[in-house]
């Protein structure tokens, strides 16, 4: 048995998934480390230190920074919870009602903003806020971040109802309880997961967004990526380094609390079985 | 066994009778928001253009026609193939193309080798690929530019380590602009492929080297056939955002590698300012991506109606 | 308690068809089932059994036909309107929720206060000795258990009819012998109507006080165990109940559910006829067992011996008929057992009683 080959081994796939490790890490690594910097120069290493971290939170651009923090913050969290509710009902529509009229559609609709291209998304509701006369603003970025938050949400939450037997729900049905409670009190509880998973991913996706919300947020109005566009045209500093730190660890700390939530929801299904 | 868990009917049925209701918040979202905005961008895209952006309601063609014609500077000229634009798309979907090649050639043996990882650490590898993804696009572009600058990083170190004598000259060219799609998309095209891996059937492979295949010979004959699939979902995943991008080419490419991003976001954000044009290049994007798409499901659906059969 | 169906009927299912698209699962099905009976559906995969337990239940709508609760039609409520409970076949306890949550689940949904609920609860664990488990999570449960918890929970309401949708299919053999003892004991003191769905013919026939054989989305068959098992109405449900021959005859002539008939090899012999056995071909139904092997002058058919199995405490012998036909039979192993050498000349013979004409 020792020496039978392995089927499933390739000479050389390991080597290129670690290439392909290092080169997605090693830009955010580098970027990591020159943060710590101690030089005006971006090039040059001058030892480590915290400076660029207290300009990004007390420097010259400290306000416009924290401004931009605090609008992409409050427009990710109401864009990732109209976007989750919105994708739950749809979910709940596609997997839980049977058939009807307009179901295919519907399903093409949801996933319409993941098919248009991103600039395609921008242009059309630029042209439409501009031909209805409505001024851009806080209200056009958060419609257009809902409008593509939707999908983003949709995908872990419908995949989790998936993974969801019907069976519970009829279990409960078949002791008396009305749909809402059956939804209510079994569903939803067993698809939490997938609904934090999904608010999370629509949370980051909105939190990311540079194109669409460079063309819909009004003038004088900035998001942390438009913010950091905008400093960027005029050369990489330091400063931005350390800024893209700090969004790198809010990022990881999302993703890092999504996994957690995936597994927690893993453990409490195993329906039979023995005791895990 | 007819068991409950298999019923004849296709998906579940508890709220039979409430699918309209439920997806009514999506259909005013979506279609009030992106379908609608779409139709109404169509209708720009045959108005006549008002200098400093905005449009004047009287319908020509001109947006097309200056896409595709050149009838000199001041339009009285025989029109000629105008081929300034044309070429702008072709470059695009040249770089997205050998972006998504470059991710094939990666994300392959990638996604198959974490595929087959025990189950347990599978998970982790899957974890360690899919974080850069959750990483703000716009800080893994201006990473990957600080990283490839002539005087950057990656340069430096080639130079100290006596590699080379004079800095690669990376940036403001096609390849920077193939290497930051790549870096961008990667996590969509590992993804899909996992997916089809995992549920490869392995004992095929046994089946193979049974009949004498070598384990190429079955990669090429068992697994890419049954993993296809797969492998076109992330092509297409990583084709069609690098079709249309902008941070990447804008930030990497330079005022010479222009790509179609960059081109309709001049006609909005920059100092050309002619949203018809704009409207017109976004339409044409769509439709080709529309296109792309279409040839998928058909294929998609082909390969439903053979695993019917 | 079987025959006198007729007086307290608890669910009568009259003429239910159930079409999905051009699929007909359930063909035209009628039953009567008694208060307080321990009913079985018994049929292969597919047969359409667990339909019409959904159907029973709630979560299919039926096309046809009627469903009748104690009189009232509830062919058109929906689950949580009908005073029927379901123990599933994965038992589908909620994950989320301890065994006492489960348990009072339907309880409160019932309109019990959350202290009524939770006194009933324990009770009815206590009814399946689970209560030192009422904390536990059902993933912290064995198998077994699990499967108790499912049953407390539907027996908690005090449904009118409990369904209990192939219950045992997920326990191990030797559970599985225990657990039946166990819920035909339950349905006694509860006196709560069991309507029970499975494919495994032993099951049935050990619990049951009566079993509708079902096939193809039919009835084939209504009666106590005994008569399903000794009196098969027709080439199903004989084949599909224990083992069976099906020898070839020719009908001469069927009278007072007697029927004449020519064997293979030209004897002549009487038996019980099924209903609806006409002149003709027809198949009879000798279960191997019933088969005894003797001198070939004096038997009924004769054939040679093709192939001897040992199983042990009985003696399976293939006995060729001189048409090809195969029959086989079944002789204890015991010092005075004659048997038969391979290839040898045998003749074979039954009682009028243990054999059967049916139809097909």
């Amino acid at each position: 048995m020792a020496a039978k080959p392995d089927l499933k081994r390739f000479p050389g796939f390991f080597a290129l998934t670690l290439l392909c490790l290092f080169l997605l890490y090693a830009p955010l690594v580098i970027v990591m480390i020159y943060s710590f910097n101690d030089s005006q120069s971006i090039t040059i290493w001058g030892g480590t230190s915290l400076r660029w971290y207290g300009d990004v939170f007390w420097g010259p651009e400290a306000d416009k920074f924290k401004q931009a923090a605090i609008n992409s913050l409050a427009i990710a969290t109401a864009a990732a919870i109209a976007a989750t509710t919105i994708a739950t009902m749809s979910a709940t529509a596609m997997l839980r009602a049977g058939h009807f009229r307009g179901k295919g559609a519907s399903f093409a609709l949801i996933n319409l903003p993941l098919m248009v291209p991103e600039i395609v998304t921008a242009v059309a509701t630029l042209i439409f806020f501009s031909a209805i006369g409505f001024t851009t603003g806080y209200a056009t970025i958060l419609i257009a971040h809902i409008v593509f938050c939707i999908p983003f949400a949709y995908l872990p939450i419908a995949a989790r109802m998936e993974g969801v037997e019907e069976v519970y729900e009829q279990a409960a049905q078949d002791l008396y309880a009305t749909r809402w409670e059956a939804f209510r009190l079994i569903l939803l509880p067993l698809m939490a997961p997938g609904i934090l998973s999904g608010f999370l991913l629509a949370f980051i996706i909105s939190l990311d967004d540079f194109i669409i919300t460079n063309f819909v947020k009004g003038a004088g109005i900035e998001t942390l990526p438009t913010a950091i566009f905008g400093a960027v045209k005029q050369g990489i500093k330091p400063n931005i380094m350390a800024i893209s730190t700090l969004l790198l660890g809010v990022s990881i700390l999302f993703v890092t609390l999504s996994y957690f939530a995936g597994r927690i929801g893993q453990k409490t299904k195993t329906p039979t079985g023995e005791t895990t | 066994m007819a068991g409950l868990g298999q019923k004849p009917t296709a998906g579940g049925r508890t709220y039979a009778g409430l699918g309209l209701p439920l997806m009514l918040p999506a259909w005013v979202i979506i279609g009030f928001f992106l379908v609608l905005p779409i139709g109404i961008m169509l209708v720009y895209s045959f108005l006549t253009k008002e200098f400093r952006g905005g449009v004047i309601w009287e319908p020509t063609l001109a947006a097309y026609d200056q896409f595709f014609f050149d009838r000199g500077l001041f339009g009285d000229e025989q029109p000629k193939i105008e081929w300034t634009y044309i070429l702008i798309f072709w470059r695009s979907i040249w770089q997205a193309g050998l972006a998504t090649l470059m991710c094939l050639l990666i994300g392959f043996p990638t996604a198959w080798f974490i595929a087959t990882r025990p189950a347990s650490s599978r998970t982790i590898w899957l974890f360690l690929i899919t974080v850069p993804y959750w990483v703000n696009l716009l800080i893994r572009t201006i990473s990957m530019k600080f990283l490839i600058r002539d005087n950057g990083p990656l340069n430096q170190w080639l130079l100290d380590a006596g590699l080379i004598s004079d800095p690669i000259h990376i940036i403001n060219t096609n390849t920077a602009v193939q290497l930051g799609l790549f870096y961008s998309y990667l996590p969509f095209m590992v993804l899909p492929i996992y997916a089809a891996v995992e549920r490869y059937n392995f004992s095929l492979s046994e089946a193979a080297a049974d009949l004498y295949a070598s384990r190429w010979i079955t990669l090429r004959h068992i697994i890419l056939p049954v993993v296809k699939p797969g492998i076109i979902a992330g092509c297409i995943l990583v084709f069609v955002p690098s079709l249309g991008a902008f941070l990447a080419p804008d930030l990497l490419g330079g005022a010479k590698n222009f790509m179609i991003g960059s081109l309709i976001e001049e006609q909005f954000k920059g100092n050309a300012g002619n949203w018809p044009f704009g409207a017109a290049a976004s339409m044409i994007l769509l439709s080709m991506v529309l296109i792309v798409l279409i040839f998928y499901a058909r294929a998609q659906g082909r390969a439903h109606a053979k695993g019917a059969s | 308690m079987a025959e006198d169906q007729t007086i307290n009927p608890a669910i009568e299912i009259d003429r239910v068809v159930k079409r999905y698209g051009s699929f007909t699962a359930l063909n035209d099905v009628s039953l009567t089932i008694a208060d307080n009976e321990f009913f079985t559906l018994l049929g292969p995969s597919g047969c359409g059994k667990t339909t019409l337990l959904r159907c029973i239940a709630g979560f299919e709508d039926i096309s046809e036909g009627a469903i009748r609760l104690y009189g009232d039609d509830i062919a058109n409520d929906p689950p949580n309107k009908r005073p029927v409970n379901t123990v599933f076949q994965q038992y589908a306890l909620f994950p989320h929720m301890n065994v006492q949550r489960n348990v009072m689940f339907g309880l409160q949904r019932l309109g019990y206060s959350e202290m009524d609920a939770r006194g009933r609860a324990r009770e009815v664990l206590d009814l399946v000795q689970l209560l030192p488990f009422a904390d536990r999570l059902p993933a912290q449960l064995s198998g077994g258990q699990q499967q108790r918890v499912a049953l407390a929970r539907a027996l908690a309401p005090n449904p009118k009819v409990l369904l209990l949708d192939e219950p045992l299919s997920a326990l191990d053999l030797k559970l599985r012998q225990a657990v039946r003892l166990e819920l035909q004991q339950l349905q006694q003191d509860t006196g709560i109507t069991f309507i029970f769905v499975t494919h495994d013919q032993e099951e049935a026939l050990t619990m049951s006080d009566r079993i509708a054989v079902i096939s193809d989305g039919r009835v084939q068959q209504v009666g106590p165990a005994r008569d399903i098992y000794e009196e098969p109405n027709n080439k199903f449900v004989a084949d599909f109940i224990g083992e069976t021959n099906l020898i070839d005859v020719a009908v001469t002539g069927v009278s007072n559910g007697m029927a004449a008939c020519t064997l293979p090899g030209g004897a002549a012999f009487t038996c019980p006829a099924a209903q609806g056995a006409h002149q003709g071909h027809g198949h009879l139904s000798v279960r191997p067992e019933r088969v005894s092997l003797t001198a070939p002058e004096k038997a009924l058919i004769t054939g040679h011996v093709q192939r001897l199995i040992y199983l042990g405490t009985d003696m399976h012998i293939d006995v060729a008929l001189s048409d090809g036909e195969m029959v086989k039979a079944r002789v204890q192993n015991s010092q005075s057992a004659h048997i038969p050498a391979q290839g040898a000349q045998v003749g074979l013979d039954f009682e009028e009683g243990a054999a059967r004409l049916l139809i097909d």
